[in-house]
């Protein structure tokens, strides 16, 4: 494991190398929006990876909550399976979708969340859950502003606007709000059960998101906006463009997350140690 | 001998499922007593030697510090444990472990044979440093409402309870108007609303003038005599020196030393 | 050994427990609202404070935005909500003070009351304070922005009760998690206000539509009302969790 870091460092290089490449050079240009377009390849696999690290920070603290208790255990399990099913039979059954929403990309969500919660359960457990969970929420914020700020930077040369109250846009600002918060609770939380608070907050923040994009889904249709980014198909070479940042920024993201991931076990292991030794060093009477 | 308590317990429990319509606590003491050994034997004492309290390697740590360092005790029912030691010895922390207040960090506290103590904490009745009480109500009126959180609606029991700690359940006055010793006195008595099996007292006597400490210590000889277990922390060892069965004095969170005398050198 | 025997207990008496339970978590609710609006009563320090706070925060926001009688109607279901948002706030952030006076919270732990009866009771007798604020400012809006509803002026009921319910049952639980942090009263806007935004959301536009009488607040009630269901059982659920955290 320690050899393949580097080796998977050097490949997440030469990744982003060829992708940034791609999305500058060979891509293709855009019709109406020109050059400008291509921070769209920036912008969208950020979003893309700051939704799944929000998810893994949702899914941790849930099965933090849930691990001392063997009841609520077997009930969130299958509350998961369940959701999971019926997310895929929805995919095909219910239609018409929602714009630019594809029956297969919802199925693969569904097994995603099954297989994403199981996976987390069988390798992580505990304290290490919650340090995963600390740093999927730092460094989903960080990609959650890295897509606050291209995005207004993308709009006003195209449309004319820095903001505007759209769906995904609003939505991703509330998510950054949410998390943001949750890092502030855990920095200023005094208890010796943050991870407790932390996670009971980071499941009302994935109770809300979902209110929040239905809230302004309905806003919208009783008052039309202009839309940034826009639904509707993709050029195939675009959308191969696209999923090669993806998979950059995934890797990336998976490199960052793992280094801290080190850095925050280690951390925890030391901070153990101290207690240990203080608890076995003769105390000085005051 | 272990095995055949232990058989006996396995075949006590396959019994208690053929119990009149599965309601277990509605059977007469008679009937369980037959069934159930533990059960008879918990209702006499005399033969009960198990502890009632158990401690096991307990470590209670904030961070770096560490409040409780491994401490393993047994405690028997029906005795008054005075603890003493220092300040930062650990005693309050391990009242509050006791109560059910602190997680403890490692190691594990048993109390009337169960490691949940949400389970047992009708039974518990734990009087702190603060107060914990409403200074904007009056006495009565703040036993009556904690009374409540034990599911007691009566207010004869509130009075009672008072009475038992010598103040008048008719005073109007709120509570921060009361003297120190009179609100140690109604602290000790939210205490005592549920009749609990077991106290925790947490420097009952601290500023406390000397009558309202000899009532106080002589309500607790009186719940002693009554099979209850109590656990007073203190700085006063002499009020206790006639009534507690044994003394155990803690020492950078540890307990150092169990006495069932206070000896007059070693008091502070 | 100890686990088998309570769980043969426990299913034959399931039904009483449930039953018990479920009084008991009224009982001590009932107390506990009976004892704050008692406490609130008598002291009425609090309830002054927060009055005179009002007035203030519906002057300054008059002051500050002062459009014709048209105009109004648009923004008005915005301001008020922000001037209501920010009064709820600073009630909140009282919750739990008597609480901390001698940590009575600790005598609360020890019990064996459910922490979901504190939580209803706090909630309620938040709501019940929120609400009186709320019934001093409206006719003070109504006379400082001369707004006239143009649509059903009856819906404003249900979605100020909706409303506040959503503000005062989020902060509640988010008082109760900052009395863990430093910087405790900064901690509660802090939490509570991501969270809020689908409410708030619901409840400005609700109000404008009913002030302008443009559209339904049908939808905007839906929401609020699918708002506060699911975050009160998330509260109720989950408020066990923060009470114990040491």
């Amino acid at each position: 494991m320690k050899r393949a870091f580097p080796i998977f460092a050097v490949l997440t290089a030469v990744l982003l190398s060829y992708a940034l490449y791609e999305a500058l050079v060979a891509a293709p240009t855009e019709q109406t929006m020109g050059n400008v377009q291509r921070i769209f390849y920036y912008h969208v696999p950020s979003a893309w990876t700051a939704f799944l690290l929000f998810f893994i920070n949702f899914v941790c603290s849930v099965q933090y909550l849930v691990c001392r208790d063997k009841v609520a255990d077997t009930i969130a399990t299958w509350v998961v399976v369940v959701l999971g099913i019926a997310t895929c039979v929805a995919a095909f059954v219910i239609r018409p979708l929602p714009a630019g929403i594809e029956p297969s990309s919802v199925a693969t969500t569904g097994l995603a969340i099954i297989g994403l919660y199981f996976l987390i359960k069988k390798y992580f457990s505990g304290g290490s859950t919650d340090a995963l969970a600390v740093v999927t929420a730092e460094v989903g914020v960080v990609f959650c502003t890295v897509v606050l700020v291209t995005g207004p930077l993308w709009a006003r040369p195209v449309w004319g606007i820095w903001w505007t109250w759209d769906v995904r846009l609003t939505s991703t600002l509330v998510l950054w709000l949410i998390y943001v918060s949750y890092l502030m609770l855990r920095r200023f939380s005094t208890s010796g059960q943050t991870p407790v608070l932390a996670a009971a907050l980071a499941i009302f923040g994935a109770l809300d998101v979902p209110l929040v994009y239905f809230s302004i889904w309905i806003f919208r249709t009783q008052h039309p906006q202009p839309v940034i980014g826009g639904g509707g198909s993709i050029d195939p070479r675009m959308l191969h463009v696209l999923l090669i940042n993806w998979l950059a920024f995934l890797c990336f993201a998976v490199l960052i997350c793992r280094s801290r991931y080190r850095l925050e076990i280690l951390q925890r292991e030391v901070e153990e140690v101290q207690a240990l030794e203080a608890l076995h060093e003769p105390r000085s009477t005051r | 001998m272990g095995f055949a308590l232990r058989s006996v317990n396995l075949a006590s429990q396959k019994l208690r499922s053929f119990a009149p319509l599965g309601r277990w606590d509605t059977c007469p003491y008679v009937v369980r007593g037959a069934i159930d050994f533990n059960f008879a034997f918990s209702y006499l004492p005399v033969l009960d030697s198990s502890p009632i309290i158990a401690v096991t390697a307990l470590v209670k740590q904030f961070g770096r510090f560490a409040a409780l360092r491994g401490v393993s005790a047994e405690f028997n029912a029906g005795r008054l444990y005075t603890i003493l030691g220092d300040n930062g010895a650990g005693k309050t922390t391990l009242l509050r472990a006791l109560a059910g207040l602190a997680e403890p960090t490692r190691g594990r506290i048993q109390i009337l044979g169960t490691t949940n103590l949400r389970a047992v904490c009708r039974q518990l009745g734990y009087m702190a440093h603060p107060s914990l009480l409403y200074d904007e109500m009056s006495g009565m009126e703040n036993l009556r409402y904690f009374a409540r959180l034990y599911g007691i609606t009566d207010d004869d029991t509130c009075g009672a309870t008072m009475a038992a700690v010598d103040l008048d359940p008719g005073l109007p006055r709120p509570v921060s108007q009361y003297s120190q010793g009179m609100r140690q006195r109604l602290s000790l008595a939210r205490a005592l609303l549920n009749d609990p099996t077991i106290l925790l007292l947490d420097e009952p006597f601290s500023n406390v003038d000397v009558r309202s400490a000899g009532a106080m210590v002589s309500l607790l000889a009186q719940m002693r005599t009554a099979d209850k277990t109590i656990f007073v922390v203190t700085h006063q060892a002499s009020l206790l020196e006639d009534v507690a069965d044994e003394f155990i004095w803690m020492e950078a969170g540890q307990i150092v030393r169990r006495t069932p005398e206070l000896r007059p050198l070693e008091t502070k | 050994m100890n686990k088998e025997a309570t769980s043969d207990v426990t299913s034959g008496l399931t039904s009483q427990r449930m039953s018990q339970s479920s009084r008991a978590i009224a009982g001590v609710s009932r107390a506990t609202l009976a004892k704050d609006l008692r406490l609130e009563w008598r002291s009425k320090d609090a309830i002054n404070s927060m009055l005179f706070f009002a007035l203030l925060v519906v002057v300054v926001f008059s002051f500050s935005f002062d459009p014709n009688a048209e105009q109004s109607r648009q923004i008005a279901g915005g301001l008020v909500w922000v001037a209501f948002l920010f009064a709820a706030v600073v009630a909140l952030n009282q919750t739990w003070a008597r609480e901390l006076r001698n940590q009575v919270l600790d005598a609360y732990r020890v019990s064996p009351a459910p922490a979901n009866s504190l939580f209803l009771a706090k909630a309620l007798g938040n709501f019940i304070f929120v609400a009186v604020l709320e019934m001093l400012m409206t006719p003070l809006f109504i006379m400082f922005y001369k707004l006239r509803p143009l649509g059903p002026a009856w819906q404003l009921v249900p979605i100020a009760a909706l409303g506040t319910w959503a503000i005062v049952v989020n902060g509640t639980f988010f008082a109760a998690m900052s009395l863990r942090t430093r910087s405790r009263e900064i901690m509660l806007p802090l939490l509570l206000f991501p969270v809020s935004i689908p409410a708030l959301l619901a409840m400005v536009n609700a109000t404008t539509v009913i002030l302008t009488g443009e559209l339904s607040a049908k939808f905007w009630i839906v929401l609020l009302s699918t708002y506060d269901v699911v975050f009160t059982i998330a509260c109720l659920l989950l408020f066990g969790l923060v009470l114990h955290a040491e």
